[in-house]
């Protein structure tokens, strides 16, 4: 663990522009990703992200806090809560709290709510 | 309908191998802003590109009964070997780990594979789907 690691937490702007490149990035085309229409007829409240996207989220947070790449070796949640990204964007919020020398507890918030469950990472020594 | 009950055990065969390129990773780490620089590791998520090439397949599958659009990804973890880099060549052995119904609902827990060239372990992807069967 880097002695200077910051475990504050950081607030991420997040866009359907966003959702877009993930979608062509990730191979999820999803349209409940990118299309209100599609997303309220199957009773969602408007586009929601991938939850993959908001875990990569997460990742990069663990990246930005240790300062460096490549040094997870396991990270994981549970999708209970959908993140909505209206027209003008929405916020993510992550931050982590150290349970050893190892492995990281995260908390992922938007607007106020937790939308990820138990999710952690573990870093390789 | 729920799904076929036997699904649970069952390997379904490697995807094709994927290749990993400097654009793709670059492509997937822009996309969330996550920092890259170019031969150094892929973000810890990427494997999902590969991932969820064997979970299609296995949703797609007419054999199995799930109705694509009913699925809803429940939990996602990934447990690493060694990092990810361009020039791998990377395939995903899915198999499913357990099935259970709640509530009208399949809980289908998966975990792929995800080997380089050299058949060697990179990666465990273990993916929860929740299918929700139409009335």
């Amino acid at each position: 663990m880097p002695a200077n690691a910051d475990w504050n937490s950081r607030t991420y702007r997040i866009t359907r522009a966003d959702l877009v490149a993930y979608a062509d990035a990730s191979g999820d085309h999803n349209p409940i990703h990118q299309d209100e229409a599609v997303a309220r007829s199957v009773g969602l409240p408007g586009v929601i992200a991938h939850g993959m996207f908001t875990l990569a989220i997460a990742a990069r947070y663990v990246d930005e806090a240790l300062g460096e790449t490549g040094r997870i070796a396991q990270i994981g949640a549970k999708f209970t809560r959908p993140v909505v990204v209206p027209e003008e964007g929405t916020e993510l919020t992550v931050g982590g709290e150290l349970r050893d020398d190892a492995t990281i507890l995260l908390t992922v918030t938007c607007g106020g709510e937790k939308v990820l469950g138990a999710a952690s990472a573990v870093l390789r020594a | 309908m729920p799904v076929d009950p036997s699904l649970s055990g069952r390997t379904f065969p490697p995807t094709a191998a994927y290749d990993v390129t400097e654009d793709r990773i670059a492509a997937f780490a822009a996309s969330t802003g996550t920092p890259y620089q170019a031969g150094g590791p892929a973000p810890a998520t990427f494997p999902i590109v590969v991932a969820f090439g064997a979970m299609q397949a296995l949703m797609s599958d007419p054999e199995v009964g799930i109705e694509l659009h009913h699925v809803v990804h429940g939990q996602q973890k990934f447990v690493h070997e060694r990092p990810v880099r361009a020039g791998d060549a990377l395939r995903a052995e899915l198999s499913v780990t357990g099935l259970r119904q709640i509530g009208g609902a399949d809980i289908i827990s998966t975990s792929s594979a995800i080997t380089d060239a050299d058949g060697q372990l990179v990666c465990t992807a273990e993916a929860t789907l929740v299918h929700k069967a139409g009335a």
